[in-house]
């Protein structure tokens, strides 16, 4: 189970004068639960925007499955399955809740243009193939009956499981959740940690979480990595950084340890 | 494969009654309306599906109406009914010619996003006409003769004329766009374009090839815009760089978002109602003796979009007819 699914080997990036990460160096092994706790402006977005190929790194090397994707472009990342949600929800709203999944599953389709032009029985095939799988899915989070909805007329819990859902119809290895507990309530918090820990054991899906929700991360990640100013300080299990001297200085300042 | 073929079977009986119910000047309206609905479906397809924003669609008219009509100076049409399968090759070749030109301008440029796209290809389309103007070869600002249309047929007593011929090529790649345009957009493709326009960082996430994406919009908009050129340089025999002027360019994407950014329907009665305004509005001309036929055209345009501030149709379809005949079959039974 120790196998290395993503490792970064001292990844920076500059936007000017700013390091906004600075040589950041972490591995991921398959099937792990990994939580990326920092505060605010410590860069983990831009970090995840550096893994999932957004940002290029400056400098350093990001490796999925022992193979190299700097300078890949997100969608290659996406195909070869890393995949990830947004910190601020981003989906295609004007389109229904299946058609997002759809758009999610586009990597089982092969057929050409010829194909849906001249409705050739691939065309059908795939596309019934798709779809089925695809309301197999919301049928997991019980958003089936919704299915023919516009995406933005959804409340909002329901947004942030959709585009978990959509995330996951690219069939991923790994998935990065950007804070998907973001403007959540104590209830739909708690239900988004089982629905995490169900998806992980039934995709078989390894995951790497960033999250302000202390209880949340607390929870359910098995190794915890923080950042401050773009820099590591800490990682470790949930006990160690609780316990962390650097830790509680970088959220609280110098003088809330006395 | 049933529908597309009796819709045009019914296109063509219209035509026919056309033909022989109303004189030259309606005809080449209809016609004109008919190139308009490919211009617009096709513009569509980039500005309403995809969300780019494209300024430039009179340039890739011309480039398809130019070599198309060139073309029928160097091999000139068969006489008789076999010539519609000249234009039809003529129209093939000009919307490829449109289509590679759509690819060397969009590859480069669909970079960009929004304005600065408006803004690339409005100067493309600018390029395209001063490039026209300046060689002698194809006519300058002199403009193109000599170009080959549609021609009279006489079997017996019967005399298919050239509209007939006209109208059967323009409405035969009217259905064609129509039909290639509606079953993309209900596939992967369509939904990647769709993708494309809703939000570009969460589609490349999702595993969809932005770049390439909006890229195959693009070319295959430029395809239907050179065939809408072509039908434009048969049947007026003649070209003029200043008939693809930055106007005619708006022209299309007044259709677009008049009709609904996202609705073929939609641009379909938006090209009809747009080119066929001013011609009703003439006969006020003479009456009032002052041409108020522009005030009125713009005051329409206002009109329609302060109450339908989305277009006519916004993003939806109308219903279509043959599925409504099925439904009042069914009801009978």
């Amino acid at each position: 189970m120790s196998e290395k699914l993503l490792e970064a080997r001292s990844i920076t990036i500059q936007f000017g004068g700013l390091k906004a990460v600075d040589s950041l160096s972490f591995h991921i092994n398959k099937g792990e639960l990994i939580g990326l706790i920092g505060p605010n402006g410590s860069g983990k977005t831009t970090c995840f925007n550096m893994l999932t190929g957004v940002y290029q790194p400056t400098s350093g090397e990001v490796f999925f499955n022992g193979r190299v994707i700097n300078g890949l472009r997100p969608y290659q990342i996406s195909h070869l399955g890393m995949t990830r949600t947004f910190q601020n929800i981003r989906l295609f709203k004007e389109l229904t809740v299946l058609e997002n999944v759809l758009v999610g599953g586009c990597q089982q389709i092969s057929y050409g243009l010829a194909a849906p032009v001249l409705h050739l029985k691939k065309f059908f095939e795939q596309e019934k193939k798709l779809t089925q799988r695809s309301l197999e899915l919301l049928a997991i989070f019980d958003l089936e009956k919704k299915a023919n909805d516009l995406a933005s007329s959804l409340p909002y819990g329901e947004q942030r499981k959709l585009e978990i859902i959509r995330a996951l119809a690219t069939s991923p290895q790994l998935i990065c959740l950007d804070e998907p507990a973001a403007g959540m309530n104590h209830h739909e918090t708690h239900q988004l940690m089982e629905t995490i820990a169900k998806i992980r054991k039934d995709f078989n899906l390894t995951v790497l979480l960033i999250e302000h929700d202390m209880k949340l991360v607390m929870g359910i990640c098995e190794r915890i990595i923080v950042l401050d100013h773009g820099v590591k300080i800490e990682e470790g299990n949930p006990v160690l950084i609780q316990n962390s001297q650097k830790v509680i200085e970088a959220y609280l300042g110098p003088e809330g340890i006395q | 494969m049933k529908i597309p073929l009796l819709t045009l079977l019914g296109a063509l009986v219209i035509g026919v009654g056309i033909n022989f119910g109303t004189d030259a000047f309606i005809q080449l309206t209809l016609i004109y309306i008919l190139i308009n609905m490919i211009l617009a479906m096709s513009l569509n397809l980039v500005n309403g599906f995809t969300g780019q924003f494209s300024l430039g669609h009179a340039g890739f008219m011309a480039v398809g109406a130019y070599s198309s009509g060139f073309l029928s100076t160097l091999i000139p049409p068969a006489e008789g009914p076999l010539q519609i399968l000249y234009f039809l090759i003529y129209a093939g070749c000009g919307g490829l010619a449109a289509a590679i030109a759509g690819f060397l301008v969009g590859l480069p440029s669909l970079r960009l996003r929004g304005d600065y796209l408006a803004i690339v290809t409005l100067g493309f389309g600018e390029i395209i006409r001063v490039i026209l103007l300046n060689t002698p070869s194809v006519g300058g600002a002199r403009g193109m003769y000599g170009i080959k249309g549609p021609a009279d047929w006489t079997l017996g007593e019967f005399t298919f004329s050239k509209f007939l011929f006209g109208y059967a090529h323009a409405i035969f790649w009217v259905i064609v766009c129509f039909i290639v345009i509606w079953r993309l957009m209900r596939s992967a493709h369509g939904r990647a374009f769709l993708s494309v326009r809703e939000d570009e960082i969460a589609a490349e996430a999702m595993g969809i090839n932005t770049t390439s994406a909006k890229v195959r919009a693009f070319v295959l908009s430029s395809f239907f815009a050179g065939i809408a050129g072509s039908i434009f340089a048969h049947y007026s025999n003649y070209l003029n760089p200043a008939s693809f002027s930055f106007n005619r360019s708006v022209d299309a994407v007044i259709m677009v978002v008049l009709g609904g950014m996202g609705s073929l329907s939609g641009s379909l009665m938006a090209a009809a109602i747009i080119t066929a305004l001013p011609e009703l509005l003439r006969p006020l001309q003479q009456m009032t003796g002052v041409d108020l036929r522009m005030v009125i055209y713009s005051l329409c345009l206002i009109l329609l979009m302060i109450l339908r501030p989305k277009g006519l149709m916004g993003n939806k379809e109308l219903p279509s007819p043959w599925g409504w005949l099925k439904k009042k079959g069914a009801q009978h039974e």
